[in-house]
């Protein structure tokens, strides 16, 4: 059994929002609006959490409350039990250096090069040259570009940048790494690739990783907790498996929607009935996870069914590194053949949602 | 061509540069912190005081409104009181760098404006302080704009400097109207405008290659 991240105590958080809300006021053109609404959220140590929104859901002003590049209008922030609101300039620079941030456009400074980039944030907390030195280069390495050091961000990919990114974010050895949207400027390929090294610097490093996204995608590749926010509250949170595998909030099945695999071939949805005529076959989902999802389920189908077996729609993925499957199949409707096919989902556990009959 | 006239050319040139030097780099010098802040003080910015920008932002305005001319002539007290004399070039060099702050603090200005507010942030969350922001950040990443707001702001004062004749400030330009235009004299004219072309072109010229060298955004591999 695992526990639901919302009751991690707080001495093993890393950040935790308490009741935070965040006002703007009126200014020039732009009316007042609250963007966050007295959001409560904990983000346990060592996980890598993802909060996903549409844009506009006040996620950008959630993870700037955690490095207090906003200030919350109510509610508190801690961050290793420290109460971010509380901390004064001089406190607050303290506590910057101990997280580490990325952001959706990198924002490398053109002027330095890769390694003066990286180096920016040591210089700042006045390192000298030679330690700089030897904390740079091990990153590099880490990051897979040592061999760039001396190049300057316009001469790079995006993918490069952003690795340059994670570099200087990590340069201070912080214990928190925010991610902006870190990956929204990427292709996918290049998205996948940086994920792995997030993950692996979680990994190796035992970083916690906060990271803010719109994209299911990148919650489904790293992220082991989960909070689904909505016009500036958290709707929906929970190991991100749990979210994915059984979504409560019609934020997040609309969010879901969007994954390969979720969505019958138009085809198929078109030609769906909603009762049988003789000689119709009966489509079904079946969602499977853990052990289920690695064995030839449809082989044992057909063995045990006696008939055949249409795969019309289906995806095996990984979800917080657990395997999820969800397949859409069709066979006879006749109740012999459809009472055998109920038994045998019943005796390995599978969870079947009738969509309808074809012709 | 007489060797008089090669002389008093050689010499107004010299004045003119020393004029553009000596104000420029005074002028930079003063005017760039004035840029920085212009840049940096409004409302939510790294140095919040609006209305001490307001009010700087003012008084650039109205220097850069008054003509030169009459900025020259308005501020002679001013001038005596630094200088200790109103005409000549030592004394025209006063009204020059008066001239020259507010222009380049409101180029220093835009180019630091220009720079991206994400690296702004970027340098916060890595816990800068504001003056590493404007060391590290903002003069390092606007350091072309600001080589090519410092060549524009020379070549303008090699324009303004041609006006000083009027309260005997020597130069090229005073060299131009005494001997050109109020002596009648064409040739005179025209070699004063082919010096003050070659001037202008060799700062420009440096300003562009210095800025170009300082860029790095346009790279590709």
């Amino acid at each position: 059994m695992t526990i639901p991240a919302s009751t991690i105590g707080t001495d093993q958080a890393a950040v935790v929002f308490d009741g935070v809300s965040k006002r703007f006021a009126a200014s020039g053109q732009s009316a007042a609006f609250t963007a966050l609404n007295n959001v409560s959220l904990t983000v346990g140590r060592g996980s890598i959490t993802g909060i996903i929104g549409r844009s506009g859901a006040g996620k950008s002003t959630l993870i700037r409350l955690v490095n207090g590049l906003e200030k919350p209008s109510a509610g508190k922030v801690l961050v290793d039990g420290v109460d971010v609101g509380a901390l004064d300039e001089a406190g607050l620079r303290e506590l910057r250096r101990s997280v580490g941030m990325i952001f959706q456009h990198f924002n490398l400074l053109s002027s330095r090069t890769v390694f003066g980039n990286v180096a920016l944030p040591l210089e700042i907390a006045g390192m000298d040259r030679r330690a700089i030195d030897g904390r740079v280069r091990p990153l590099l390495d880490l990051v897979g570009l040592a061999d760039k050091h001396g190049r300057y961000p316009a001469e790079l990919s995006g993918g490069q940048k952003q690795r340059i990114g994670i570099a200087r974010a990590l340069a201070t050895e912080p214990k928190l790494l925010l991610s902006d949207e870190a990956t929204s400027a990427l292709d996918p390929e290049t998205t996948q690739s940086i994920l792995e090294l997030l993950k692996r610097i979680n990994a190796d490093l035992g970083l916690t990783v906060l990271l803010i996204t719109h994209e299911m995608e990148v919650v489904k590749a790293v992220t082991s907790d989960v909070a689904v926010i909505d016009k500036g509250e958290i709707v929906e949170r929970g190991h991100t498996f749990d979210v994915f595998t059984h979504p409560k909030h019609e934020t997040t099945r609309a969010l879901l929607s969007g994954l390969p695999g979720s969505k019958l071939p138009e085809a198929i949805a078109r030609g769906l009935k909603p009762a049988a005529a003789a000689g119709d076959r009966l489509v079904v989902r079946l969602t499977f996870f853990g052990a289920a999802a690695e064995r030839p389920l449809i082989s044992q189908l057909i063995q045990s069914i006696g008939a055949e077996v249409n795969i019309i729609a289906g995806t095996i993925d990984d979800i917080g590194g657990k395997p999820y499957g969800s397949l859409v199949v069709a066979y006879g409707a006749d109740p012999e053949t459809s009472g055998k096919a109920d038994r045998f989902f019943a005796e390995n556990g599978l969870v079947t949602e009738v969509l309808g009959y074809v012709a | 061509m007489s060797p008089d006239l090669l002389l008093l050319i050689g010499k107004a040139t010299l004045d003119t540069l020393r004029m553009v030097a000596i104000a420029g780099f005074i002028g930079a010098l003063i005017g760039l912190p004035i840029g920085i802040f212009l840049a940096t003080s409004g409302k939510g910015e790294l140095f919040p005081a609006p209305n001490v920008n307001r009010a700087v932002g003012l008084v650039v305005n109205a220097t850069r409104s008054t003509p030169f001319i009459i900025l020259v002539v308005a501020i002679i007290p001013f001038t005596r009181l630094v200088t200790g004399t109103s005409i000549g070039t030592k004394a025209a060099i006063v009204p020059l760098t008066i001239a020259t702050i507010p222009f380049f603090a409101r180029l220093v200005e835009a180019a630091i404006r220009d720079v991206d507010r994400g690296l702004i942030e970027a340098a916060r969350a890595m816990g800068a302080t504001p003056m590493q922001i404007v060391f590290k950040v903002l003069l390092a990443e606007a350091r072309p704009a600001l080589t090519l707001a410092l060549t524009m702001t020379i070549v303008s004062l090699i324009g303004y400097s041609a006006m000083v004749g009027a309260v005997g400030g020597g130069g090229l330009g005073d060299l131009g109207i005494r001997y050109g235009y109020q002596r009648f004299r064409p040739d005179v004219m025209l070699i004063v405008v082919i010096v003050l072309i070659v001037l202008v072109q060799i700062v420009q010229s440096a300003g562009d290659r210095l800025a170009r060298g300082f860029d790095k955004r346009g790279r590709k591999t």
